[in-house]
């Protein structure tokens, strides 16, 4: 599930990306190679668990399951928040610059 | 357990030479006077895809084993090297699912790398086309 959930993210973050491509202003990049390594890395995750339960791999618990996806949402929060961070670091647009040197004057 | 860890390793590698060879590219480019147009991406920007892929998949798995309570916030932090039994576990797990992750993720770059580096040749060579046949007019 958790799987699942970051490879719909990365495909609806690369879709989003290609949408407003070649203008990159809200950095949409970084989160679609975020969300696709780790759709790699649980992708391998689930190869070997596979290759360990057979089978059973797909008939998991309804409880597992809800924990699962619950993880998996909850992982799609913290990549947002870690681009949301990046973003307003990098401040592309200069929104937080221009709103800070007008503070200033 | 810490599969993670070997992709975090790799993040770091490949952070340090995007970050020299970005110099690198930079420096030749003030050398040289008559700037080409090209069609070509950078190795370092290349480079940098593949250190966003490792940082962001480490992080979001790294979140997956704190969820776990695989890793605690204190002293050893991996709370399966506090025994020598789940320790020798978790570095077979290391040199199993984490090297297959790392491996699998360098692959797919390389990947997107090849086909990259073919769409800006086929671009370059349709721009070589279009000079030659202006000329020819």
């Amino acid at each position: 599930m958790t799987l699942l959930t970051s490879a719909v993210a990365a495909i609806v973050c690369t879709i989003i990306w290609y949408k407003n491509a070649p203008k990159n202003d809200m950095k949409i990049g970084i989160l679609c190679w975020m969300y696709w390594g780790a759709t790699i890395m649980w992708f391998v995750d689930a190869i070997f668990e596979y290759a360990e339960l057979k089978a059973e791999y797909f008939s998991p618990a309804p409880a597992d399951m809800l924990n699962d996806f619950f993880l998996g949402l909850s992982v799609v929060v913290f990549g947002l928040i870690i681009w949301l961070v990046i973003l307003l670091i990098k401040d592309p647009k200069g929104v937080i610059k221009s709103a800070l040197s007008k503070k200033a004057n | 357990m810490a599969c993670f860890l070997i992709s975090t390793a790799e993040a770091v590698v490949t952070t340090v030479a995007a970050k020299q060879i970005e110099k690198n590219e930079n420096l030749r480019e003030v050398n040289v006077s008559e700037v080409k147009y090209s069609h070509k991406t950078p190795f370092s920007k290349k480079l940098k895809w593949l250190r966003n892929m490792l940082w962001g998949g480490s992080a979001l798995l790294l979140f997956e084993h704190v969820w776990h309570g695989e890793i605690v916030p204190f002293f050893p932090f991996l709370t399966a090297a506090s025994n020598p039994a789940d320790a020798a576990e978790m570095l077979h797990e290391m040199a199993t699912v984490g090297v297959t992750m790392a491996l699998l993720v360098t692959g797919v770059w390389g990947v997107i790398v090849g086909i990259t580096t073919a769409m800006e040749k086929k671009a370059e060579k349709e721009d070589a086309a279009q000079i030659a046949e202006h000329a020819e007019n």
